[in-house]
C-alpha cells in the first residue's frame, strides 16, 4: 500500500497541503499508511477519546479483516507523525449492493482534536481515494448520522454531495 | 422545500460578498446581477449587517464586505436569520393531527424536514463556493476530492438563483 510523505513535492499533494491554508498545518513528517499491529492501541485510544467508547474488540476484529486480508478492496489507513497516530480511516470496495455498481466506502475517519484545521482529514480521504481508484472504482459514498454536523461538513467541503440512496431503518 | 424570497436574496449576497472577501459590493451591483427588488436587496443587506455576517462601510465606494468566517458560516446559519425551518414533530400532526392519517403523513413530511435541515446545517459558505466554481467549470469537475479543495471563485453565480 503506498505511503503518502506530507512533504513530498509533487503538484497533487502541494495542492493538498495548500487546501489547508489559514490553519495550522499538517507535521512536516506526517504520512499517510496502511495501519500496522502497534498502530492498533493508538487508534483505540483516539476513537475512544472522540466517541467516548472504547471498543477493542471491534478494531481488533476490523485490523484482522482490513488490515491484514482482502487488501485490495480493504483499506485501513492511518496518519502517523513522530510516532504518533493523528488520524485513521477506514474503507471498501463494496460491490453490487442492491445493484449498485462497484463504489467505495468510507465508514470511519477520525483525527486528534489537537491536530484537526491541518489537512490531515483531506489527506487521509485523497489516500483512501486514491485506494479506490487502483481498485477501479469511480465513486465514494459514506454514510453518517445527520445530526453529525462536523464531519458531514467535512465531506461536503471535500465536494460530497447527496447520494442516490435513501438509508432506511426499524426498530427490532 | 422553497425559502422565502428574503432568505433566498440573503444567500446571494453573502454568496457575492464571501465570493470578493477584499471588495465592498453594493445592492445595486447584487440588484442588476440578479434582477432583482433593489428595496427588498437593501433591506436584506441591512438585516445581515446586522447579524455581523456582512460589514457595511457608507460613502462613496462604500458597500457591503463579507465579515464571517467562510469555513464555519454554513447555509443554516443564514436561513435562520430570516425564517424558522422547524423539522415537524410526527405528533404534533399536519393538516388533521389527531387522525392517524394525519400522524402518518406527519411523519413522512418530519423526514423530508430533517434532510433539509442536515443538509443546510452541512453546506459551509466556503464549501458553496466550491460548487459554484464547479457549476462554472465547462464540464463540472469531478466531485472525487482529486484536486485542491481551496478553490477561491471571484464572483458567486446564478447557481443559487436557480435553485430558487
Amino acid at each position: 500500500m503506498p505511503v503518502i510523505d506530507a512533504h513530498q513535492t509533487s503538484r497533487t499533494t502541494r495542492r493538498r497541503r495548500d487546501g489547508a491554508r489559514g490553519a495550522a498545518a499538517a507535521p512536516p513528517d506526517l504520512k499517510i499508511r496502511a495501519a500496522h499491529a502497534d498502530d492498533l492501541a493508538q487508534v483505540i485510544a483516539l476513537d475512544a477519546r472522540v466517541t467516548g467508547i472504547e471498543k477493542p474488540d471491534f478494531f481488533f476484529e476490523l485490523f484482522h479483516r482490513y488490515g491484514t486480508r482482502g487488501l485490495q478492496q480493504r483499506f485501513f489507513l492511518v496518519a502517523e507523525s513522530a510516532g504518533a497516530i493523528r488520524g485513521f480511516i477506514l474503507g471498501d470496495v463494496r460491490d453490487w449492493e442492491f445493484g449498485s455498481p462497484p463504489c467505495g466506502w468510507v465508514f470511519g475517519i477520525n483525527v486528534q482534536p489537537d491536530a484537526r484545521l491541518g489537512g490531515i482529514g483531506t489527506m487521509l480521504l485523497h489516500a483512501i481515494c486514491d485506494n479506490f481508484r487502483r481498485a477501479r472504482v469511480t465513486k465514494v459514498r459514506t454514510l453518517l448520522a445527520r445530526d453529525n454536523s462536523l464531519v458531514l461538513s467535512f465531506f461536503r467541503s471535500q465536494g460530497m454531495m447527496a447520494a442516490p440512496v435513501i438509508p432506511l431503518e426499524m426498530d427490532l | 422545500m422553497k425559502l422565502q424570497t428574503g432568505t433566498s436574496l440573503a444567500l446571494i449576497s453573502v454568496l457575492e460578498a464571501a465570493a470578493n472577501p477584499g471588495r465592498q459590493i453594493s445592492a445595486s451591483d447584487i440588484a442588476d446581477k440578479y434582477g432583482v427588488s433593489i428595496h427588498h436587496l437593501a433591506k436584506v443587506l441591512r438585516e445581515l449587517g446586522r447579524t455581523g455576517i456582512v460589514e457595511a462601510t457608507r460613502g462613496v465606494g462604500g458597500g457591503y464586505r463579507f465579515a464571517g468566517n467562510a469555513k464555519r458560516l454554513t447555509l443554516m446559519d443564514v436561513i435562520t436569520q430570516f425564517e424558522e425551518i422547524i423539522a415537524r414533530s410526527p405528533e404534533a400532526g399536519g393538516a388533521a393531527p389527531s387522525t392517524d392519517v394525519g400522524r402518518a403523513l406527519a411523519r413522512v413530511l418530519t423526514e423530508i424536514d430533517e434532510t433539509a435541515k442536515a443538509t443546510f446545517g452541512s453546506i459551509t459558505i466556503a464549501t458553496m463556493l466550491k460548487l459554484i466554481e464547479r457549476e462554472r467549470s465547462p464540464a463540472g469537475a469531478p466531485a472525487a476530492p482529486r484536486s485542491a479543495p481551496d478553490a477561491a471563485p471571484e464572483a458567486a453565480t446564478a447557481a443559487l438563483a436557480r435553485s430558487r
